[in-house]
């Protein structure tokens, strides 16, 4: 039960992780994502016909507040940390030609 | 001082018998010596002398009554550390300065604390060793040649080394408890809830759990009643009625019903921790505790069913990283997405990739049901094997961890050897149980063994009260620097 990832997988996976893979590195992700799911597949043996799926521990219900402001400004420590950043906004490559 | 516990030490601050920067210069003279050989540490908080005379300030005033005020602390790399560099040990966030403080940061800071600086982590706490810090390995402080465990290491190795009187670590799947396992010292990871998650960075955020690490049960128990509280900004804070943690402090085990699941001494256990776990077991019994080996049941199937989630929820909160708001940044690529995708695989290490690809992988479409479906049925059922078990039963006792801490290097190469450590570790997270563990001997390489205690939700006091009761009985641990000489 030996489970096979092609190339094309490989790539699909890659563009939904958003990471950009050198080939060695797609190699081994495939190797190692097929070494983890033959050991996954140990789920397989159990019956959970009829299970709920368990998503949280205790009973989540929506929380809500008012939505009233209770902390200052922080926008210009925010914007420190930004890679780059111009007039109080966080600068990214050009999006729309 | 650095071997007297937080609480004697808050203790002695309290009675003016020492000062706050007195506490502070013994911890940062034992750090100075340790850090050199073990690197528990990313950063140092190199405000903390202004800050110990504030503090020392505040208490001359009255100000503090936690018993803690004025003790040194380390945090762990993950927890958002107001204007104190928070790296999660990884390259993404070399940077990275939080403009707030982790609700947990912020119950310590108003109790007094003083914070020493952040300490060296699995990267983004994925890693059971400490060894894919993108800052290098933290050493074992019992043995250089060995890791501390993970992922919250370094918090266990300060701790154990004396540059801090206690810590703070995350727990996922074990990384509070295997650490504090391998490095001899005493670690709590509380019920799923207790402890806000506001300010941790997330990994797996079902499954993700502040809690304390320290040199005994009393102080953990302390540190607990500080940093736990109800909390708006996590939504999955719960609020709990009782939170006196320290009122289990008890020795009385008598008619307590303690539960040893057979299945956890079985195949895969280093035989002297197998030996010393039953010989804790014993101990209990004697003092009265009623103990019964029973099968627990789904032990096997955890392991699959918590890389899964922890995966799939990891591609998830890391998704955030996108070289946009913080955090680094390729410096060649073409256009939007190459600069996601650039900065991400630069910014990332082996073992984070490696689990956003699973987890992107197990929540894609066609596998989802397969894989991440499956796996919280399968969370469904473990979490009715243990509430099965706590009709019985008022503890769950077994190891921490299958072995003592292994050599460097040993685990990094087969990763799936690796995992397994946490078998007995991360199903509690799975289950949203509390569970501490607390040294109960050595191997024949001298090197620590932790017996762990798990109950069920909400009840920390039993597992303090259990943890405590076996800490007096077992008698004194002497942690490596409090052989050596200590100048």
């Amino acid at each position: 039960m030996s489970n096979r990832l092609d190339k094309e997988m490989i790539e699909h996976v890659s563009i939904l992780a958003k990471l950009d893979l050198t080939e060695t590195e797609q190699i081994q992700a495939g190797a190692d994502i097929e070494q983890m799911l033959d050991y996954i597949d140990k789920l397989k043996e159990l019956d959970t016909a009829g299970i709920e799926p368990m998503p949280h521990i205790f009973l989540v219900r929506n929380v809500f507040r008012e939505d009233e402001v209770v902390n200052a400004d922080a926008s210009e420590a925010m914007l420190r940390n930004a890679p780059n950043q111009s007039d109080g906004q966080y600068q990214v490559p050009k999006t729309v030609e | 001082m650095i071997e007297q516990t937080a609480l004697q030490i808050g203790q002695k601050i309290k009675q003016k018998e020492i000062s706050v920067m007195e506490a502070v210069e013994a911890s940062l003279m034992q750090l100075r010596k340790s850090e050199p050989k073990l690197h528990a540490y990313v950063t140092e908080n190199d405000k903390i002398a202004e800050r110990a005379l504030k503090i020392q300030e505040g208490i001359t005033m009255g100000r503090y009554d936690s018993p803690l005020a004025g003790v040194p602390v380390a945090v762990k790399d993950n927890i958002c550390t107001k204007d104190l560099r928070t790296t999660c040990s990884s390259r993404m966030l070399a940077d990275f300065m939080p403009v707030y403080d982790a609700q947990a940061v912020e119950n310590l800071k108003r109790a007094g604390a003083v914070i020493i600086g952040k300490t060296n982590m699995d990267e983004f706490a994925m890693g059971s060793t400490t060894e894919t810090s993108s800052y290098g390995v933290t050493k074992n402080p019992w043995d250089e040649t060995r890791v501390p465990g993970g992922s919250s290491g370094g918090s266990a190795a300060a701790v154990a080394a004396g540059s801090a009187a206690y810590a703070l670590g995350s727990d996922t799947g074990g990384s509070i408890r295997q650490p504090s396992s391998f490095c001899g010292v005493v670690g709590i990871k509380p019920t799923y809830g207790t402890v806000s998650r506001y300010g941790l960075i997330a990994y797996g955020s079902s499954l993700d759990q502040i809690g304390p690490i320290a040199k005994d049960v009393a102080d953990c128990a302390a540190v607990l009643e500080v940093i736990a509280s109800y909390d708006q900004k996590d939504s999955t804070s719960v609020k709990r009625d009782d939170m006196r943690f320290t009122d289990g402090l008890s020795e009385d085990v008598r008619g307590m019903k303690i539960g040893v699941p057979i299945e956890y001494l079985e195949e895969g256990l280093q035989e002297d921790v197998r030996e010393s776990v039953v010989k804790a077991a014993a101990m209990l019994e004697q003092a009265g505790a009623v103990v019964e080996y029973f099968e627990l049941g789904m032990t096997e199937y955890v392991i699959p069913a918590y890389y899964v989630i922890a995966s799939a929820e990891a591609s998830s909160n890391l998704a955030r990283f996108d070289g946009v708001k913080y955090g680094y940044r390729a410096v060649n690529y073409e256009g939007l997405h190459g600069m996601y995708k650039k900065s991400r695989s630069e910014g990332f290490g082996a073992e984070v990739k490696r689990r956003i690809m699973l987890g992107s992988f197990v929540l894609s479409s066609g596998y989802y049901d397969a894989y991440y479906l499956k796996a919280l049925k399968t969370k469904k059922l473990i979490k009715k094997s243990f509430n099965d078990a706590f009709e019985h039963y008022d503890l769950i006792l077994g190891p921490t961890a299958p072995s003592t801490a292994p050599r460097l290097g040993e685990s990094l190469e087969c990763p799936l050897q690796m995992y397994l450590g946490d078998i007995y570790t991360a199903a509690t997270n799975l289950a949203g149980l509390p569970a501490i563990s607390v040294p109960c001997g050595v191997d024949k390489y001298n090197l620590p063994i932790g017996v762990q205690f798990t109950g069920d939700c909400f009840q920390e006091k039993k597992i303090i009260r259990g943890a405590y009761a076996f800490e007096k009985m077992r008698g004194t641990w002497e942690l490596p620097f409090m052989k050596k000489e200590v100048c």
